[in-house]
């Protein structure tokens, strides 16, 4: 796999009904504006984009309140051909948290529309206009090397400076300047960048002239040098967009350049994102910490998978040092959370560099609106960065203002993905920003979550999971015994067994024994459940729950529920009356202390160490309807 | 891929690109004959065919097309090649 930025793959794929649910929005509906931005954050093609583009302009026209989406009236007055892809620029806008009303000018006509203000482009008054050009309207394109390109340039940041000056009186409308790409061509070589009479010399001498114009005019910068960059210019320069349209970049390029225009307007109005919230296990470090122990756990130099994760950890730190607050939100034990930032010699994040820490098996929309709630920003300031797909689809689900970006399998793109996707555009760099983060992780350490659980039953129906539970056999019994020797969190008795114990219970037909595995529209999770119970030595009609264990990673799925059906019937079919069962309490599993009351079962004694003794009466379980389809073979 | 399936998916982006969604094109239609296929939708469709198809024509391609019918011989000839 590799890093494909101009197709943003931080964005989830759009729906299929993108085109009915922008028709359906009507004027009068309520929350529209988190409803438009929630659908503008998919991969969009450019039909999807312009159909956006209809839909906005149809609910602006109308004066629809598109709250918490701020306007922008935006003219552009551009060197060359926009129409292709000014129908990317409402969609990427809304992304970022703008309702844009753009305006295009007259191709080539910049200087004589910015000193014309009945211009067309003018018509409404602009909030900020964008003056947009390339190498070739500077007459970069044509530097003859007897030459020095030094003349064009002046004049050019010179004209661009009037212009500036006079949108700022006519209008008092904030100016955004663009940079220019240099084109993948080559004259002399390496030595263009030395050379005053070169291309590459002389639109390095540009873009720097333009960062002192734009410091002096207040103006802003549009860095599509960068763009073009990242990009990579052999892509982003498309001779043929350009001979037949005059269209200056690739159309496969109109998505990338409209975000980051949308990231400037959003900085502008405020929507940059103020919070990076991380997930632990398999996002800051390789492993279950709850599982695999700290000294297990993948993390630091020494291996490639080490290192990405260091360099999530890393980029976490540059963003805190430019003033992003830090929060974690993982479904852990907190004590097993916080282990690898207390004591792991290899983590770069120390737990005093994280302003809220949220480490409990709550469902994360509940976390993340309490770190929301102990911040005091708002759900539209987070960003949760987190490797498990269906975690990130029941965010977006719940909280569709909250941006949670698509991560790849490769942990070693998680900081590419996430430095690229834009979420904390910044116009300026002050004091107060490299000290924001001290100030917060004094005061706020962790919260406490609202009482209620979220409702999740229409998210889980939707994850579309289909559960299958079989007896041992001999192509799960290694896993079998894996799971068995490596569960410590989610294990009520935590018994340990060789691959050679969990073949003879496998073989043993007065022993009751249960794989389950499980997958939904995002994962295939594979064997992540295993249930023993065998037959009591003083009672024919009992059996007795040996072992009872399941994986993590499907917690809050009701796994437990149906794998409690699948021994309920199984009880039922070989004339047992009752189930006992018991909880053996060791340092890693009060995760299912109460794992047996909550399935129904009857509590009849407690030790003082904890451990506890329970009964089912095996007639009187009512079946409820769970949200799995079964696939038991 | 059949021409009937091209042609149906070019009927779908011009539909998408005009946002009109009576547009009935054949293999005869000219451009001229759709309500609001001018040259600067023209563009559009164009690129949209592109991205619809995952194709890039070759200039001169683009330049000699006279009807539906070329456009979507065009885009055939392109995918098979």
């Amino acid at each position: 796999m590799s890093f494909d930025v101009l197709s943003m793959p931080w964005l989830p794929e759009a729906p299929v009904d993108f085109k009915q649910r922008c028709k359906s929005f009507d004027r009068e509906d309520s929350d529209l504006g988190d409803r438009l931005r929630a659908l503008a954050s998919h991969r969009l093609t450019s039909s999807h984009a312009i159909i956006f583009q209809r839909t906005l302009g149809r609910l602006l026209t109308q004066g629809a309140d598109l709250a918490p989406l701020s306007s922008f009236r935006l003219a552009i007055l551009p060197s060359f051909t926009m129409d292709t892809i000014a129908g990317m620029i409402p969609a990427a806008c809304a992304r970022h948290g703008v309702a844009v009303d753009v305006a295009i000018a007259e191709f080539d006509q910049i200087v004589q529309t910015a000193f014309n203000p009945d211009a067309e482009v003018f018509r409404e008054r602009p909030d900020g206009v964008l003056f947009l050009f390339d190498h070739r309207w500077i007459g970069l394109d044509r530097v003859a090397p007897s030459d020095d390109g030094s003349d064009r340039i002046d004049l050019a940041i010179d004209r661009l400076r009037t212009c500036v000056r006079r949108i700022r009186e006519q209008f008092s409308a904030q100016c955004i300047l663009s940079t220019i790409a240099a084109p993948p061509g080559t004259l002399f070589g390496s030595l263009e960048r030395a050379l005053p009479a070169a291309m590459r010399f002389n639109i390095d001498r540009f873009n720097q002239a333009l960062v002192v114009l734009a410091a002096e005019e207040r103006a802003i910068l549009f860095d599509v040098a960068a763009l073009a960059e990242q990009a990579g210019t052999a892509r982003w320069f498309d001779p043929v967009a350009w001979y037949l349209y005059k269209i200056p970049f690739s159309a496969d390029c109109s998505g990338l350049f409209a975000d980051w225009l949308g990231r400037l307007l959003g900085a502008v109005r405020g929507k940059s994102r103020k919070c990076l919230v991380l997930d632990c296990d398999n996002t800051l470090w390789g492993g279950v910490i709850g599982d695999d122990g700290i000294e297990n756990i993948v993390i630091g130099s020494g291996s490639g998978l080490g290192e990405s994760f260091a360099d999530v950890q890393q980029l976490a730190l540059d963003l805190k040092a430019r003033g992003i607050l830090l929060a974690v939100c993982s479904k852990n034990n907190l004590e097993n959370a916080r282990l690898p930032f207390a004591e792991h010699p290899d983590m770069l994040i120390r737990e005093s560099d994280i302003a809220v820490f949220q480490a409990n098996w709550t469902d994360k929309p509940t976390n993340l609106e309490a770190i929301a709630d102990a911040l005091q920003i708002g759900l539209d300031s987070l960003v949760l960065l987190d490797d498990n797909p269906a975690e990130r689809a029941q965010v977006r689900a719940a909280l569709p203002m909250v941006a949670v970006p698509e991560l790849p399998a490769d942990p070693a793109y998680y900081a590419h993905y996430l430095s690229s996707a834009g979420y904390f555009e910044a116009l300026t760099f002050s004091d107060e920003d490299r000290k924001r983060s001290d100030s917060y992780s004094a005061n706020v350490e962790r919260t406490e979550l609202r009482e209620q659980l979220r409702d999740l039953g229409d998210y889980l129906s939707a994850l579309d999971m289909v559960l299958s539970t079989r007896p041992f056999d001999a192509v799960g019994r290694q896993r079998i015994a894996q799971l068995i020797n490596k569960s410590n969190q989610f294990n009520v008795a935590t018994r340990r067994y060789t691959e050679a114990e969990v073949e003879r219970f496998e073989r043993d037909p007065d022993i009751f024994t249960m794989q389950v595995r499980l997958r939904d529209k995002y994962s295939d999770y594979g064997m992540i459940g295993v249930c023993i119970a065998t037959t009591s030595e003083n009672d024919a009609t009992a059996w007795d729950v040996d072992t009872w264990l399941m994986s993590c990673r499907v917690l809050g799925r009701k796994v437990e529920e149906a794998m409690l059906q699948t021994l309920v019937g199984a009880a039922r079919e070989a004339g047992k009356m009752t189930i006992r069962a018991r909880y053996l309490r060791t340092a890693k599993n009060n995760m299912v202390a109460d794992l047996f009351d909550r399935l129904g079962f009857e509590r009849i004694d407690e030790t003082s160490d904890g451990d506890r003794t329970y009964c089912l009466d095996v007639e009187g379980v009512e079946l409820e309807k769970l949200p799995h389809t079964r696939d038991d073979g | 891929m059949g021409k009937d399936e091209v042609l149906a998916r070019i009927q779908q982006v011009v539909s998408e690109q005009l946002d009109d969604d009576n547009v009935v094109l054949d293999m005869n239609t000219v451009a001229n004959a759709v309500n609001g296929w001018d040259s600067l939708a023209h563009v559009r469709i164009m690129i949209a065919v592109e991205e619809e198809f995952g194709i890039k024509f070759r200039m001169s391609d683009i330049t000699s097309l006279d009807n539906v019918g070329d456009l979507v011989r065009l885009v055939d000839a392109t995918l098979g090649s």
